[in-house]
């Protein structure tokens, strides 16, 4: 009986994430604000994969009931992945600082708390995997978005330095780096097709990572490469563009 | 391996077929390519202009997209929305003034276009599974392929399937489609339990056999003019394993054949494949395929023994680019037909299939539509009352190889009745060809309304493409019923599409 736990389960990639684990044989515990949003989609992945399905209340800015909150769950599950996040408005976040903080906290700050939770029962059991998917929008800041960016940013390397503690302790720490993704979240903006996945193939990546046991992906691949090339346009060419 | 050796032996024929075919076709008509490049063209401009006109000034620069179904023809410019919640659908049929559902585009004409389209296809989850009764309930986006996943492993299959698994439940309902059980299990909504329907108001009800039961039958068949399927309940029946008994017979002649299918009534499973090129004493030539759910007894494998109810998972391939106009074609055909006719031997042969090979071959053929090249094809699929259909059958067949036109694949299938108001099935037999879309066809095509007519036939709408106004009135029963039961229903026309505005059903 393993068990994935998906954190913010009401995004596309969380449900695309939760189809593909249960398609082969997890069972799925969907966590998220508001959970009963989710009653649907449980009820689905129960029926099309075989597989029990729980839907768990979990409040990502409630820092405090965190503990609380992985305690309370039935099955301890085997891998968590944190799919939760928040674009935001850059323009906003630059002017008014609530949104700037809201940014930072739900990308960073609500994230390292509970996977320091999760961190602690895997590294204990010596077993378990935890996926992060952070941005490729953290590997480098630009004008269009850097509060959100920097805010993956200290993700990606949050996850990097939980991957080096646990490595000595038989988990795996997987980070997952997306590009454009065609989602609820970025319906409105106007994505350029080649390099835009679907919260489909953006799973389907994820899933082959974990069995192989990968260090950081990008999905898309074709962003490893261009993010390759952004990071190392020199900062006084970069500084002048408009990304 | 066997398949895939099939399908490249398949398209190797195709190929070799073409390139003789292309070069005999510019040494004998070497305009006959243009002329039906300009026809089209202006076709398809008058079909835009028409979108166009009747599209909302306001709406003019939202999700707009060029789509076609699976014929490529007509290929038109429409506002497509998509919903995965019922608030979001409830929000565009109330501002919606000409508009379809459409599921997964497998219908072949203009069944499913209108000015306005709202896909169901993201509105696909399962409801509920009762694997004690075989009763599932799932939204109308769900694949029948999406349900069998579920549901065979678990020892259970639909009543009725078409010929491809791709089509989405709500789709089944309004075209109330059928299959290789036709003749036995009758159609798709006889076997609906219940269906969910939102109305042009925006108001959901609920209708099933028992309760609002004139809507139901409405809806089912209705070509969505209804409104739009949000969920449905399916009866299932039980499986002991996902392979099928097959039988396969030659028949040297029309009158082998349908002593064939006579033969065959009692068989859950029928359908044969005619060589329409085959002239004189073997016109009509071709073989049956009968079939039954295998029981674990029969199965020969021992792999399959143990798991009964799996199946490997056929590999796909892909047509990836549309075939060139020239591919396909009279020569072409005439190979492809002889080859398929001679390679089956001439006694009876017994087979354990899995059931995707038997229900669903061309679905492992990813795009096979492209191979009729960018013009696109139909379908022609009409239905004759049993005893006017060999005469029928002798006609037409004489007909279409007189004119030179050349469809590619020919079913043939014994039916029986069908209970909704726009029933296409009747106890008769039923013929279908493929036809690439070549100057000439459709006015072909008018000629041979006229013998199905004579005959006391009628024409599959869901396959339908071209069929006018008088043809439709006169071969379809209870019309008048029908269209009195939409208006009270349809808030103006809200619900047409290019096809029931052409046949009269709206406007």
């Amino acid at each position: 009986m393993k068990h994935v736990l998906i954190l913010g389960a009401t995004s596309d990639i969380a449900k695309a994430l939760a189809h593909k684990f249960a398609a082969q044989g997890f069972h799925a515990i969907l966590a998220a604000r508001k959970a009963e949003r989710l009653q649907e989609t449980a009820t689905d992945i129960k029926i099309r994969h075989n597989v029990t399905v729980e839907v768990v209340e979990f409040d990502a800015l409630d820092y405090a009931g965190h503990t609380a909150f992985y305690e309370a769950l039935a099955a301890k599950p085997e891998v968590a992945i944190c799919v939760f996040g928040y674009l935001g408005e850059q323009k906003m976040a630059q002017a008014n600082f609530t949104e700037a903080h809201q940014i930072i906290d739900t990308n960073y700050t609500a994230a390292m708390s509970i996977l320091e939770i999760i961190a602690a029962d895997f590294e204990q059991r010596r077993a378990g995997t935890i996926i992060g998917i952070s941005s490729v929008a953290g590997d480098r800041g630009r004008q269009s978005n850097y509060i959100y960016g920097s805010a993956k940013a200290a993700f990606s390397t949050y996850l990097a330095g939980l991957r080096n503690r646990l490595a000595k302790s038989n988990v795996h720490v997987l980070t997952v780096k997306p590009g454009f993704v065609r989602t609820k979240m970025t319906a409105t903006l106007p994505l350029p097709g080649p390099v835009t996945a679907k919260p489909e193939q953006v799973a389907a990546d994820v899933f082959k990572a974990f069995q192989k046991n990968n260090n950081e992906i990008y999905t898309l691949w074709v962003w490893r490469y261009l993010m390759f090339l952004i990071r190392n346009i020199p900062e006084p060419v970069f500084k002048r563009l408009r990304l | 391996m066997a398949k895939r050796k099939e399908i490249a032996k398949l398209l190797a024929m195709l190929t070799l077929g073409g390139v003789v075919g292309a070069a005999m076709m510019s040494l004998l008509a070497p305009r006959s390519g243009q002329e039906t490049r300009t026809r089209l063209k202006g076709q398809g401009a008058k079909l835009i202009d028409k979108v166009k006109s009747a599209r909302p000034q306001a709406t003019q620069s939202l999700n707009v997209k060029r789509i076609s179904n699976w014929g490529n023809y007509p290929r038109v410019e429409v506002e497509f929305n998509e919903f995965e919640d019922i608030a979001t659908l409830r929000k565009l049929v109330v501002q919606a003034q000409n508009v379809i559902a459409r599921g997964n585009g497998r219908c072949y004409g203009d069944s499913a276009l209108a000015p306005q389209v709202i896909s169901t296809l993201r509105y696909n989850k399962f409801l509920a599974f009762d694997d004690k009764q075989g009763v599932i309930h799932c939204q109308a986006g769900v694949l029948l392929s999406e349900i069998l996943e579920v549901i065979v492993p678990r020892g259970w299959f639909l009543p009725v399937t078409p010929g491809t698994k791709l089509i989405t439940v709500g789709g089944a309902i309004a075209s109330d489609v059928h299959g290789k059980s036709q003749h036995k299990a009758g159609n798709f909504s006889d076997h609906v339990l219940e269906i969910a329907l939102m109305l042009g108001d925006g108001a959901a009800v609920t209708c099933s056999k028992g309760q609002n039961a004139d809507l139901f039958w409405t809806t089912c068949g209705g070509m969505g003019l209804t409104g739009v399927v949000l969920n449905a309940k399916l009866r299932l029946i039980p499986v002991e394993t996902a392979y099928i008994y097959q039988e396969s017979i030659k028949a040297r002649n029309l009158d082998e054949m349908m002593n064939l299918f006579e033969q065959s009534e009692a068989w859950t499973y029928s359908v044969a494949w005619i060589d329409f090129l085959a002239a004189g004493p073997q016109l009509g030539r071709g073989f049956l395929m009968r079939g039954e759910h295998a029981r674990v007894s029969e199965l020969q494998k021992e792999a399959h023994k143990q798991n009964p109810l799996l199946t490997k998972s056929a590999r796909s391939v892909n047509v990836p680019l549309y075939f060139p106009e020239f591919a396909l074609n009279k020569w072409s055909m005439k190979l492809f037909n002889t080859l398929l006719y001679g390679m089956h031997p001439n006694r009876r042969v017994e087979s354990i299939e899995d059931y995707n090979k038997f229900f669903y071959p061309l679905d492992v053929i990813a795009n096979w539509n492209r191979i009729y090249g960018k013009r696109g094809f139909t379908q022609y699929q009409f239905i004759l009352p049993k005893q006017e259909s060999r005469a029928g059958l002798i006609k037409i067949l004489h007909k279409i190889q007189e004119a030179g036109f050349a469809p590619f694949l020919t079913v043939l299938k014994l039916y029986d009745k069908q209970n909704n108001y726009l029933p296409f099935a009747m106890k008769g037999y039923s013929l279908a060809l493929d036809f690439p879309i070549t100057a000439g066809l459709f006015a072909f095509l008018d000629e041979l309304d006229e013998i199905v007519l004579e005959h006391g036939g009628r024409l599959y709408l869901t396959k339908d493409v071209r069929m006018n106004k008088q043809m439709f009135m006169q071969s379809y029963p209870n019309v008048e019923q029908f269209i009195e039961r939409v208006k009270g229903l349809n808030h103006g026309s809200k619900f047409r599409s290019f096809q029931s505005d052409r046949v009269g059903l709206t406007r």
